[in-house]
């Protein structure tokens, strides 16, 4: 039975991207590095407008990941490796843009809250919002709150993604939203909160904009957030 | 081996109601039900309400000793909700757990040295998350030696080597696991203990994943884990694997599961 499905489920692929880029895309689904660079640097030299490599090619193919994954289709390895095929295919294209000239979807500043350490959910999260074409600013793990509001005045982020796995330090998502309203940036950023033990109920407590249970709702979270379809 | 059963936990979906509503008969009833497929301890954790986790926890303790003759394990990284919880258990408990972190452990240690208890130590760093060997062992060293030093027995102490994840890296199974043999020949006596299921995370069929890693940790020298004891694959797995490590005199435990039943297609 799951043989089958694999069946369609490549199939279906082929149907929904049908362009230029299909063998980019196909690659980095599959997380084939080596192939995934030769058809960038192929795009590259016929000529192609960076942004369409960037935006038909790599993040058409991580948004394809992103649904494989929330479908049940693909697992964290799979997705991971994706990932950082994209990343290899970045170093490529990125000195090819003109300064400030990539568009990114958003700026998100993401971290795990004051008196974590854990880093594993936080930094999937960061690298499908990468994939999905946001500009990321990781500020690592055990983050107080007045860090992160320095840096999201720093960048003007459209969004934070706070993230926690303890009870003791879940009280670090309602220190940093304060924090955010004391700085008067609360109202121009989203507020996204994931971990183990955090639950949509608690977002709704602390006035957190959203929450997100695993790394692909959390791409799809901050994109019904800032409004892109 | 040791087993902690891990069911009463308020991020299963049933056990966050029950505790909330106070259905203290669906909590026993998990209690009990863990008790009679072989656990020693059973966990309580609440940690899903960081606002209300001392009340409840310590809710969980009453509730559950006041209908059976068991040893729980206090699951929370939070003092407060450790301290009271203690205060009102009778016997002694298992607390899961201290860790490196200055705060965490200036704040459970005289919580973990005021009464006799079996104490975990997890392997969590100063500054991050361990992920080699050395990385483990020497915060486990660290660890072991600081709780010596405030006088607990090394008997009672069990070292977690932190299970991460093999979906983000396929070395960390053999992180765990050499951090386990390790710590087991550097301190005679000492325990290690560890959950099973966060080392399958983000994989399809988790469990064959999470009894597979108990059969090589129990290889490797591992005292207790803390799972499922209800689950009789995993169950039947464990059996057999004590069994096989000559840990089973007449391989007695393992017949007698077969022949109640208990790991029957296991």
């Amino acid at each position: 039975m799951r043989s089958e499905g694999i069946e369609r489920d490549s199939s279906s692929k082929g149907d929904l991207i049908m362009s230029e880029f299909e063998s980019l895309t196909q690659a980095v689904i599959k997380g084939d590095i080596q192939t995934a660079l030769a058809e960038t640097r192929k795009c590259v030299d016929a000529g192609t407008r960076v942004q369409d490599i960037l935006d038909k090619g790599l993040i058409a193919a991580m948004d394809e990941v992103g649904r494989n994954f929330s479908s049940g289709r693909i697992f964290v390895p799979q997705m991971l490796r994706s990932a950082k095929t994209m990343q290899e295919c970045m170093i490529i294209i990125k000195p090819l843009f003109q300064e400030g000239d990539i568009t990114t979807k958003g700026k998100v500043v993401i971290g795990t809250v004051k008196g974590d350490l854990h880093d594993i959910g936080k930094n999937l999260v960061s690298m499908m919002l990468e994939g999905a074409g946001f500009d990321i600013t990781d500020l690592g793990v055990d983050v107080p709150p007045d860090k992160f509001v320095k840096k999201v005045q720093e960048v003007g982020a459209d969004v934070v993604g706070l993230s926690a796995l303890l009870s003791i330090t879940m009280p670090g998502m309602p220190a940093t939203i304060e924090a955010l309203k004391a700085s008067g940036v609360r109202d121009k950023v989203k507020v996204v909160i994931g971990g183990a033990p955090v639950t949509e109920k608690y977002a709704n407590e602390i006035n957190a904009d959203s929450y997100a249970p695993d790394a692909a709702s959390a791409v799809v979270e901050v994109k019904r957030l800032l409004g892109i379809s | 081996m040791i087993i902690v059963g891990e069911k009463i936990n308020t991020s299963r979906a049933g056990i966050g109601a029950a505790v909330e509503n106070r259905d203290a008969t669906l909590i026993t009833q998990t209690a009990r039900e863990q008790a009679q497929a072989g656990a020693d301890y059973i966990d309580v954790n609440a940690g899903t309400f960081p606002d209300d986790e001392t009340k409840h926890l310590c809710w969980l303790v009453e509730t559950v000793q006041a209908e059976l003759d068991v040893t729980l394990c206090l699951d929370s990284p939070n003092p407060e909700a450790l301290s009271e919880a203690l205060k009102r258990h009778k016997g002694v408990p298992m607390i899961n757990s201290i860790s490196l972190e200055e705060d965490r452990f200036n704040a459970i240690l005289p919580i973990v040295a005021s009464q006799p208890c079996e104490v975990v130590a997890l392997c969590m760093g100063r500054a991050s998350m361990p992920t080699t060997v050395e990385e483990r062992v020497e915060v486990g060293r660290e660890l072991v030696n600081k709780l010596l030093e405030a006088g607990i027995s090394v008997e009672r102490i069990y070292v977690d080597p932190l299970i991460q994840p093999v979906s983000v890296d396929v070395q960390m199974g053999l992180g765990a696991l050499g951090a386990i043999r390790e710590i087991m020949s550097e301190f005679p006596g000492v325990k290690t203990i560890c959950g099973l299921s966060n080392v399958s995370f983000g994989l399809p069929e988790r469990r064959l994943i999470n009894r597979s890693f108990l059969s090589l940790a129990m290889s490797y020298g591992l005292s207790a884990a803390i799972m499922d004891p209800t689950d009789n694959r995993l169950m039947g797995t464990l059996l057999a694997i004590e069994m096989l490590l000559g840990r089973d005199e007449y391989c007695e435990k393992f017949i007698e599961a077969y022949q109640d039943g208990r790991i029957v297609n296991a």
